[in-house]
């Protein structure tokens, strides 16, 4: 009954938060609309970081990478071939996923914080990569003058902030739809059952590395195509675009929603996004200040939160030696 | 290339490149090293460890005026700085589980986001100039070629520090610990050794090792806004490489990565942005499973 409750209300709040995105560029001036769409962007990397973290087990502070690949193979296309918004966006979901497909043989294999560091390492240097391929990245001053996208064939260009905002919102959300509807097949039960007991999933005679080299890849395209939607709303891309800044920020802000919950890692990064984009205009200088001092208290505030984190960032496979219960209550301190 | 060919040595050209990478690895096993017990030991993602990097060298830019009490003073300093911002980050952690590498990110990533920018407050946002001791300003003579004098006296101190690091380790009582809790921290624990002194004990001794880090290699990585950021890098990648078990490993990886930035870019400078990557691609794709395996048992 109460669930029932529960699930309602869930649904009218998602309901209320979509109309209130709906309405907002007609309630906000054109700045913040324009940071409300890059915010939605980096909302759906959030929503692939989780895919990763929370639901696949394995914890990413790389998906900057697919990101940033989708970025510009969307401002190249845009550029030079296609100003078509359907065809970015797939050129930019591939380029996100086939980053992704390369980085497999690196991520599938390891575990628990061997995986953040790996991904850590990828997204640094992607960022190096793009720093100095100057021609075609333009290097660390970045690509700016990209033409405003078509969203179909035959359809007006979107010159407005608001038309540009309204396009990322329909994408996002269709984006998200499919995550959820695909979150509910089989292939996402066996992704949460790999997180949850890797060694009997492998028992039962699943190919747990093909799962999760498919969900790496998914969260590529869904990162990429989350880059395609950045180029978008800003139509200029640089490499502080994706720095280890923005994938720890992702990170934290899906740990702060919920790894578990796409809905609420999508709420979870779109809020720490807002917070620093907010905090940047309001105390110019002081915005790392606070969004540190921010993130340690969030560690206290938030002890449910941080610990059903916990035990997915634990390596899925069982240790040789298993401790018992009563080992573990005595230096509880110890465990890793 | 016509260098090369032109000279009577094919070796020649590349000397300088090849000692400035043993500079350049050393300095990053100093200041990696520093992670890796903490990750080894005390089981802690420390992602602000460049900050305590960057705390030694902008203590270094701004102590720093070319006599050698400077020096001295500087290195105090630094080093009790950082061991201390270690300290701090270990009572920070207390509360927080350990193995709960999530929430450590998140706490020690807001610290080093806080620290990093009071660092800029109050030093300024360009980055300082370094000044060496007068005595090291200079360049000597290496096998026909001048080389900074300041470098080659930092191989010798870096050299000396890894030897005193390595003894440390070897044969303290403190050191014992340290290895006895990387391979059973139950046992250490039963032996009466508090964990979480231990805990605290290898974050100062790891702010300590940075510090030191950043104010003998402030003329190599200078201190900057993206100080931090460089050296968290460089020691995650020496982790990744080097593995948490031998400090051979890391001595090595550090090594390598030294002369990849420097060697590499002399060697292949079209590539050499890449060289780092494909390296530890290479590296990482043979052990993937290796550290895997070495993941789950740990």
């Amino acid at each position: 009954m109460s669930g029932e409750v529960i699930r309602r209300a869930r649904g009218a709040v998602a309901a209320l938060v979509l109309a209130g995105l709906v309405v907002a560029p007609w309630v906000v001036d054109d700045y913040t609309t324009a940071l409300l769409a890059r915010t939605l962007a980096l909302a759906l990397v959030g929503v692939s970081v989780a895919l990763l973290t929370g639901v696949a087990g394995l914890p990413t502070l790389g998906q900057t990478a697919p990101y940033a690949a989708g970025a510009y193979a969307c401002a190249v296309v845009g550029s030079r071939i296609s100003d078509v918004g359907v065809v970015q966006l797939v050129v930019a979901a591939g380029a996100g996923a086939l980053l992704a497909a390369l980085t497999v043989p690196l991520v599938v294999h390891a575990r628990g914080v061997i995986v953040l560091m790996i991904t850590l390492a990828i997204g640094e240097l992607v960022v190096t990569v793009l720093g100095r391929w100057r021609s075609v990245t333009g290097g660390t001053d970045g690509l700016a003058g990209i033409p405003a996208v078509r969203p179909f064939w035959g359809l007006p260009a979107l010159a407005s902030d608001q038309a540009r905002y309204l396009y990322a919102l329909v994408v996002v959300a269709t984006l998200i739809g499919v995550v959820l509807v695909l979150l509910r097949t089989r292939a996402g039960l066996v992704l949460r059952a790999g997180r949850d007991d890797e060694t009997r999933l492998r028992a039962s005679g699943h190919r747990v590395a093909l799962h999760l080299s498919g969900a790496h890849i998914a969260a590529g395209a869904i990162a990429g195509a989350a880059g395609s939607l950045l180029v978008v709303a800003q139509q200029y891309i640089s490499p502080a675009d994706f720095g280890f800044d923005t994938s720890a920020l992702l990170l934290l802000g899906v740990v702060i929603g919920g790894t578990a919950s796409v809905g609420g890692a999508l709420v979870g990064a779109a809020l720490v996004i807002a917070v620093r984009d907010w905090l940047f205009g309001v105390l110019p200088g002081y915005a790392p200040l606070v969004l540190g001092a921010l993130f340690v208290a969030t560690v206290y505030l938030l002890p449910t939160g941080v610990t059903r984190a916990r035990g997915r960032l634990r390596p899925p496979a069982a240790p040789a030696h298993q401790p018992t219960a009563a080992e573990q209550a005595t230096v509880p301190e110890l465990r890793r | 290339m016509i260098a090369v060919a032109a000279g009577p040595n094919r070796i020649d050209p590349y000397l300088i490149p090849a000692l400035d990478g043993v500079a350049y690895g050393l300095l990053v096993f100093v200041a990696a090293s520093g992670l890796v017990f903490c990750f080894g030991v005390a089981n802690i993602l420390n992602l602000a460890h460049g900050l305590l990097y960057a705390i030694g060298g902008y203590t270094a830019a701004a102590v720093l005026d070319g006599g050698w009490a400077s020096l001295a003073l500087a290195l105090a300093v630094g080093v009790l700085a950082a061991a201390a911002a270690g300290a701090l980050l270990a009572g920070l952690l207390t509360p927080v589980a350990t193995g709960n590498h999530l929430s450590q990110a998140l706490l020690t990533f807001g610290v080093a986001l806080a620290g990093g920018s009071l660092l800029v407050a109050g030093f300024g946002p360009d980055d300082p100039q370094v000044r060496v001791p007068a005595a090291l300003e200079g360049s000597v003579m290496v096998a026909g070629h001048r080389y900074a004098a300041y470098r080659l006296v930092f191989i010798v101190v870096a050299a000396v520090l890894a030897v005193a690091l390595y003894l440390v380790v070897r044969r303290t009582r403190a050191g014992m610990l340290v290895r006895a809790a990387v391979d059973d921290p139950e046992m250490v624990a039963c032996l009466g050794v508090s964990p979480a002194r231990i805990r605290a004990g290898v974050l100062a001794a790891a702010g300590a090792l940075a510090g030191a880090a950043g104010v003998l290699g402030a003329p190599i990585i200078g201190p900057g806004t993206d100080t931090a950021d460089t050296v968290l890098l460089l020691s995650l990648v020496v982790v990744v490489l080097g593995g948490l078990g031998s400090m051979a490993g890391t001595l090595l990886a550090a090594l390598a990565i030294g002369e990849i930035q420097t060697l590499g870019v002399a060697l292949l400078p079209s590539a050499a942005p890449f060289l780092l990557f494909a390296a530890m691609a290479a590296v990482l794709a043979v052990r993937a499973r290796g550290l895997a395996g070495r993941w789950r048992t740990t």
